[in-house]
């Protein structure tokens, strides 16, 4: 819970709260690798591989940047706008607490990653089954460094909304909110698939779907209940509204397709598992269970019209981050506003209890936030555009990312395949993405 | 049993690459060819292979990913069918498919028992 620790005198490391903050790190690192399955499954069977990997390649190049420069530009120092980079290369992360803490800097500092690493993954949902894997691993290093530090930063790490009293558990500002509208600016600079509009392009997989919809869903704890860094009221009640929010979500998003197609979707079930944990993401911690019940059907609601609206329109934000996450993030960060209960958060009332001047920061961070996701990817994009594309060819669109960028096939029977010894006397590697001419 | 026929059928059998399948389809679909079975095959035709590595192992795939059509249809459809195939199927490059034309022996329509040339037509033409 990033808007307390300062409150709390300087504390010595507690076992018990350390050793849920672990267990939480390792839940949260686990979210990426379920975000992967979840997309895989939402992909063509010839782009797994690459979605997936997507995910992974977000885990190398985050946590390295983060590692870097990343963490310290979110976390060091009180500055308005960004950190300072004190801590670069974990410089003084060690075993002492950070101030009002009660775990050692290095877990706060690995708890911390998992967020950035998940959310750059988030991001290539926009531009999955068309974009170089090589140009999405230089985009996913920029990103990490130049858009979610900075609002981290704000949101979490003293920036200017956290300063001013804007309520954010555990990331509805710059884990979802910023994906959400990066993933919209990304897809409008690297464009629709050659096919987007043209044919039926169908997930491949929902058992993958649900699987990593569930898989999410249980990381989604550490998530959430890690963000208050302990093992105190806020961390239990945000651990179990994510436990009553998406399943408010499921019912109610489960009526509107029963209401608009007569029947109920397992890829739509999927959706609104992961609806109602972002949803409950910014007030996990903030909210009584009875309000965030109420969130997770009402959040159900903005997320499944963009859902059906966003696929009638040219823009092929393809795996719906916009509706999913920055959609949720954005009801979840207002729904602060609104139903916040000192009688529940030990910090703020929202309007709803009396206190009008909440709703005004929530709704600050839930423009101030999208606007600069946006903004920072879309420039990001262009500039990186100009130096490479960042597309491959209709060509190798057509064959697939995974034999084209990657040279292997996620469902490989080995059918006609000639093992190659060095001995075996064949010719060398004739990548199918650059044959010789004929 | 003495068949007789006024029009020959035959068969059109297009291999073309998976990706291009839908294009076939709209341009079989603008040629009014309504008859159409579909298979996917396995196949080589003198394409470049592809190298693949999984860990250690590194191979080379032979046979690529196909998809056959099978179309049933009378002599005077025979080449807007062809022609449909090769605009639906080229890219220009090594391993756009073939195209086989095959005499039919005989036609049925198991609804109706109508033969050849009214077992390939649709209905309603």
């Amino acid at each position: 819970m990033h808007g307390l620790s300062l409150a709390v005198a300087a504390a010595k490391v507690d076992t018990g709260d350390t050793a849920w903050m672990l267990v939480a790190t390792a839940l949260v690192l686990m979210m990426t690798p379920a975000l992967g399955l979840f997309y895989a499954g939402l992909v063509r069977s010839k782009n797994t591989l690459n979605t997936f990997m997507m995910s992974i390649g977000a885990i190398a190049v985050a946590l390295v940047t983060w590692a870097a420069v990343g963490y310290s530009l979110a976390f060091d120092g009180s500055g308005s706008l960004i950190g300072g980079l004190h801590n670069a290369f974990l410089h003084d992360v060690g075993f002492a607490p950070r101030a009002g803490m009660t775990i050692p800097h290095l877990v706060f500092f690995a708890f911390q990653t998992t967020f950035c690493i998940i959310t750059v993954a988030l991001v290539s949902g926009a531009v999955v089954e068309r974009m170089r894997f090589g140009v999405f691993l230089i985009f996913a290093a920029l990103w990490s460094v130049c858009v979610y530090p900075v609002l981290a930063h704000w949101g979490f790490g003293n920036g200017w909304l956290m300063g001013h009293g804007t309520l954010d558990f555990a990331g509805g500002i710059a884990v979802e909110m910023a994906s959400g509208f990066s993933a919209l600016a990304a897809a409008l600079v690297v464009r629709h698939r050659k096919d987007y509009g043209r044919q039926a392009l169908l997930p491949h997989n929902a058992v993958y779907v649900l699987l990593g919809a569930g898989l999410l869903w249980f990381g989604w704890f550490g998530f959430n209940g890690g963000s208050g860094f302990n093992t105190g009221r806020n961390s239990v009640l945000a651990f179990t509204n994510t436990l009553l929010t998406p399943a408010c979500t499921l019912v109610v998003w489960f009526l509107l397709d029963l209401v608009r197609g007569r029947k109920v979707t397992a890829i739509g079930a999927a959706t609104a598992i992961v609806v109602g944990c972002v949803a409950i993401t910014p007030a996990g911690g903030f909210v009584s269970p009875g309000w965030a019940m109420a969130l997770g059907a009402l959040g159900a609601l903005p997320s499944y019209a963009i859902i059906v609206l966003r696929p009638r329109t040219r823009v092929d934000e393809t795996l719906d981050v916009l509706a999913a996450h920055g959609t949720a993030g954005f009801v979840g960060i207002l729904f602060i506003g609104f139903f916040a209960q000192r009688a529940w958060n030990g910090i703020s009332d929202g309007l709803v209890y009396g206190n009008a001047r909440q709703l005004l920061w929530q709704a600050l961070a839930a423009l101030a936030t999208p606007a600069y996701a946006f903004c920072a990817t879309f420039l990001l994009l262009k500039l990186l555009g100009l130096a490479t594309p960042l597309r491959t060819s209709e060509r190798e669109e057509a064959i697939g990312m995974d034999v084209t960028q990657h040279g292997e096939e996620a469902y490989a029977s080995g059918e006609g395949a000639i093992l190659v010894t060095p001995e075996s006397g064949l010719e060398g590697p004739r990548p199918v993405a650059q044959p010789e001419p004929a | 049993m003495q068949h007789r026929r006024e029009l020959a059928v035959k068969l059109v059998i297009g291999i073309v690459r998976p990706e291009k399948a839908n294009d076939v389809l709209e341009a079989l679909y603008r040629a009014e060819v309504r008859g159409v079975s579909l298979s996917r095959v396995q196949g080589h035709g003198g394409e470049l292979d592809r190298v693949e590595t999984y860990r250690g192992t590194t191979v080379q795939v032979g046979l690529s990913e196909k998809v056959r059509f099978e179309i049933a249809v009378s002599d005077d459809f025979v080449d807007r069918t062809i022609d449909a195939l090769c605009e639906g199927a080229r890219t220009g490059e090594v391993g756009d498919g073939k195209i086989f034309v095959v005499p039919l022996e005989r036609a049925v329509r198991i609804r109706t028992g109508e033969a050849d040339t009214a077992a390939v037509t649709p209905v309603g033409r």
